[in-house]
């Protein structure tokens, strides 16, 4: 017994050891800081704010669609309650400016007419293929799902890191593909002496090797808001990736305010149910 | 009485009918066992599976030192023209000194050393064919691209788990247990491959 | 214990007349509203119950979003786009399946981490842990099959390094992994027919789950449940009938995991799942790092600390398998680890160094990761292999109390010598 305690002590004396020995990260290239925005739509009570989706569409439209597809998004989403709520003729003529393939017809033949409510919001390039030898090989993501197929990696020490999970799922915190699309559109920057820039490559703080093929897409004032709001990269960034964040999750609003009325419910049933619980045992006793 | 005198019957029986037991008993075994096999059978590639089982490809458009990707029964093959000094490198290494030291091809018997004649064809050595799956877990190593990442031996690097493999696609360093995979290939004329 | 004095009476004539022919209303009556349960179970042992919760609502959500996904490489992922977007409710409906799932396993590591502390598997209860490690595999097979069919670049690349695993047979005879895994995937890479063969499977697992989960339930109700003390039922005074008291008990249980349920579908989720399972599967691109979903993250972990590729898999099926023998390593006369003043420290380091796995399975296998993956790994089995057998032996029990019910009505504990025998071997 007294050799197995002492055994026991040797172990426990090792393992303390090897517990408190720093980890050291050997993370294939180097981490990059994705600062946490406020974001209106984050958390418990966040929702979307129908004048930034607004906004939002009026960047993507102008900054993003050239390149970029929102293929998941018909334009019957955008006058649909939880999203930018635009006026229903106004879509209609918007749809209408674009040109569908159709068919076939009773000649067999397919053929083009004006978009409408029911399509989806049509894609820069029929495919992948198309994008990359326009793009120089490199291929411009459809940004129906960006923030969602986003996110950021922990940064902080190791022994924070439980908390650190632990807060976010008490949080709620779904917004870390929001924090880096944001981060990158906000992110470029010249590039330091010793960086090596290859020919046609944008330095970016926020992207994974710092090199991206995209220019940059925002510029002070290249938009003219029409609610008046002052057009600034940031503001833009902002509300392009409200915008995007909603076009990946167009059901959030009905989501929360649902989940409310049953957290509320569920609640209340599980404090009856104690109480229930308690009056039965206490005859137990 | 009669009943009696049935047993008895039965018991003088028995050796025949214990054979017909058996017999009928082994009839339906083998029944049975004939049932599973085309239901296990089944999960087998398919015709229209075993039909992309080759393809053609014209390589006379790849200037040397570029590689191309091509797909092969769904999956990825690399084929590089590689430069003097990568098939110079590949060829000073002792194929007994590597991590795996069978050739890994396709035409060639599991016991043939991994040297880049025997990754190769003679006459063609500029031209590497082989599955660009990393055998560790399946992922796609970098290296096809002229930007990308080639690793330590100047060929292709996984990036999923840090494999590195030299110019004749041969593991190096890393967790991957075996080299590329070379594909049974052959030309057609000079610039026509047919692999598979 | 099955047969416990059942106080069903028929009341009315169609029962009388039932009960003569197909006795089932006896037979839910003497197990599930008068058959005997420690009195003394904790919250601990609400898990059981919430674990049947969460197989029913898996298979119902299922069946529902079965009704609008079609498992095709081509429409998998724009058909669950179709249900978070545009089907009534679909949003719903698939939150509660995907959560369902860590859901699932969550409640089922604090099941099996519960019969571990307090000994559950020991004697007479053999059986019914086996085939909770049956039903823990079977878990498992359904959650990678489901995890599959968002046909995300997770889905694809997970299901590709999983399946290659077999391949890993071609170390001892050459050639055979190789035709394994063509055979599972139905062609010479992960495809569409793999992706429609995986969703018939998933469909039917989880009615396989169902059938075993009866088995557990019988075998449990063979041999009664364990409790806290690891003593038997020996009196009357030691059990309260199921009906109102444990019912009650887990429906106040079920209730609070529900809102914890709730709180990720409604707030959070995402927030188990990965975000590169947003990005269309696509073969010819592999995404930096390929993690499978958090409950896989230990047997991931171990599978990457073995150098060796059959090794490696050798170890991570190892580590589920040797669970079904801990019955026999478990050489303490003792059943619940309350009264094992030296093995409960263990058990609480080896609790951990799950959860260590769990978590360096998520990073990168790289240096110093690597390093105490293997540690980990080591512990894990020398926990089962080594200080099972060893500590059981060796140590001395503390104190136990007489009976369960003394344990909770009060009186002295007696020195263990005397009464620590509970096992009936």
């Amino acid at each position: 017994m007294t050799t197995l305690t002492s055994g026991m002590k040797r172990l426990a004396v090792f393992a303390l050891a090897v517990v408190s020995t720093p980890f050291v990260a050997y993370a294939a290239g180097e981490a990059i800081h994705i600062d946490r925005q406020k974001w209106n739509f984050a958390g418990f009570s966040g929702r979307f704010d129908q004048n930034q989706l607004q906004r939002g569409f009026q960047v993507y439209k102008d900054a993003c669609a050239q390149c970029h597809g929102i293929s998941r998004v018909y334009f019957r989403n955008l006058v649909q309650p939880g999203g930018p709520v635009f006026n229903e003729d106004a879509v209609k003529g918007l749809a209408a400016t674009y040109q569908i393939q159709d068919g076939p017809n009773d000649d067999g033949k397919m053929f083009k007419r004006p978009g409408r409510l029911s399509d989806r919001v049509p894609p820069p390039y029929a495919n992948e293929q198309e994008a990359r030898s326009v793009h120089n090989g490199a291929y411009p993501p459809d940004l129906s799902l960006i923030t969602k197929a986003r996110g950021v990696e922990y940064q902080g020490s190791l022994f924070a890191h439980p908390f650190h999970i632990l807060k976010d799922m008490v949080g709620g915190y779904q917004e870390g593909g929001a924090d880096y699309v944001y981060a990158l559109l906000t992110g470029y920057a010249q590039a330091p002496a010793d960086f090596k820039l290859a020919d046609g490559m944008q330095y970016n703080k926020a992207f994974p090797g710092h090199q991206i093929s995209m220019p940059p897409p925002l510029s002070e004032g290249a938009i003219k808001y029409q609610d008046g709001t002052p057009a600034t990269v940031d503001q833009m960034a902002r509300d392009v990736v409200a915008f995007l964040h909603w076009a990946g999750d167009p059901k959030q609003d009905e989501r929360k305010r649902m989940g409310f009325l049953v957290l509320v419910y569920l609640g209340f049933t599980a404090l009856l149910l104690y109480g229930a619980k308690r009056r039965i045992w206490a005859k137990a006793h | 009485m009669k009943e009696e005198a049935d047993l008895a019957a039965q018991t003088e029986d028995a050796t025949r009918r214990d054979f017909l037991v058996v017999a009928a008993s082994a009839f339906a075994a083998v029944g049975g066992a004939a049932t599973l096999w085309p239901l296990i059978q089944q999960m087998n590639p398919d015709a229209s599976t075993q039909a992309m089982a080759s393809t053609e490809i014209d390589v006379a458009p790849i200037k040397e030192g570029q590689a191309i990707t091509v797909m092969w029964r769904g999956k990825p093959v690399f084929i590089r023209h590689r430069t003097k000094t990568e098939i110079d490198a590949a060829k000073s290494v002792d194929p007994s000194s590597l991590p795996d030291s069978s050739a890994r091809n396709g035409a060639l018997p599991e016991s043939a050393p991994a040297s880049d004649a025997n990754r190769t064809k003679a006459g063609k050595e500029q031209w590497l064919v082989m599955v660009g799956i990393c055998t560790h877990l399946g992922c796609i190593p970098k290296g096809q691209g002229l930007s990308d990442v080639k690793g330590d031996y100047n060929g292709w690097f996984c990036v999923c788990h840090g494999s590195h493999y030299d110019t004749a696609g041969r593991i190096r360093r890393g967790p991957a247990p075996r080299n590329l995979d070379v594909p049974a290939y052959s030309f057609l004329s000079d610039t026509m491959i047919k692999i598979g | 214990m099955a047969q416990h004095d059942s106080t069903y009476k028929p009341g009315s004539r169609l029962e009388h007349w039932m009960d003569e022919r197909l006795p089932i209303m006896r037979m839910m009556h003497g197990q599930f509203v008068d058959f005997p349960t420690p009195r003394n179970l904790n919250y601990l042992w609400t898990f059981g119950g919430i674990l049947s919760f969460c197989l029913a609502v898996q298979i119902v959500t299922g069946i529902v979003l079965a009704m609008h996904y079609i498992p095709t490489a081509d429409m998998a992922f724009d058909s669950v786009e179709r249900i978070r977007r545009d089907v009534n409710y679909g949003w719903l409906i698939r939150n509660v399946h995907a959560v369902g799932a860590s859901m699932f396993f969550f409640a089922v590591y604090i099941h099996i981490a519960r019969g571990l502390y307090y000994g559950s598997y020991k004697a007479p209860r053999e059986v019914l842990w086996i085939l909770g490690v049956l039903l823990f595999l079977l878990m498992m097979a359904t959650g990678f099959l489901g995890y599959t069919l968002p046909w995300g670049q997770m889905s694809f690349w997970g299901v590709t390094v999983i399946t290659n695993l077999f391949s890993s047979l071609d170390a001892i005879v050459p050639g055979l992994g190789t035709k394994i895994v063509t055979w599972l995937w139905g062609g010479f890479s992960v495809s569409s027919v793999t992706l429609n063969r995986f969703f018939s499977l998933h469909y039917l697992l989880p009615f396989v789950i169902a059938g075993v989960v009866v088995l557990h339930i019988w075998a449990l109700h063979v041999v009664g449940q364990n409790n806290p003390t690891g003593l038997d039922i020996k009196t009357k005074a030691d059990s309260v009938p199921m009906a109102p008291y444990a019912v009650m008990k887990d429906l106040f249980g079920l209730g609070v995991f529900v809102l914890l349920f709730a709180w990720f579908v409604f707030f959070a989720p995402d927030y188990l799942g990965h975000a590169d399972n947003y990005v269309p599967a696509n073969p010819l691109v592999t995404p930096p790092h390929i993690v499978p979903e958090w409950y896989f993250l230990p047997f991931y972990a171990i599978l990457r600390a073995i150098p060796s590729k059959l090794g490696g898999v050798v170890a991570m099926f190892s580590a589920i398998v040797v669970l079904v023998f801990i019955p026999w390593l478990d050489t303490s006369r003792v059943r619940s680890a309350r009264y094992r003043p030296l093995y409960k420290w263990f058990l609480w380091f080896f609790f951990f160094s799950v959860l260590a796995l769990g978590y360096l399975g998520g990073k990168p296998a790289e240096g110093v990761y690597v390093a105490w993956a293997q540690f980990f790994t080591a512990y894990y089995f020398a926990f089962f292999l080594l200080i099972m057998p060893i500590v059981g032996v060796m140590e001395t029990p503390s104190a136990m109390p007489r009976s369960i019910a003394e344990s909770v009505l009060g009186g002295s504990g007696q020195p263990a010598g005397a009464t620590s025998a509970p096992e009936k071997r």
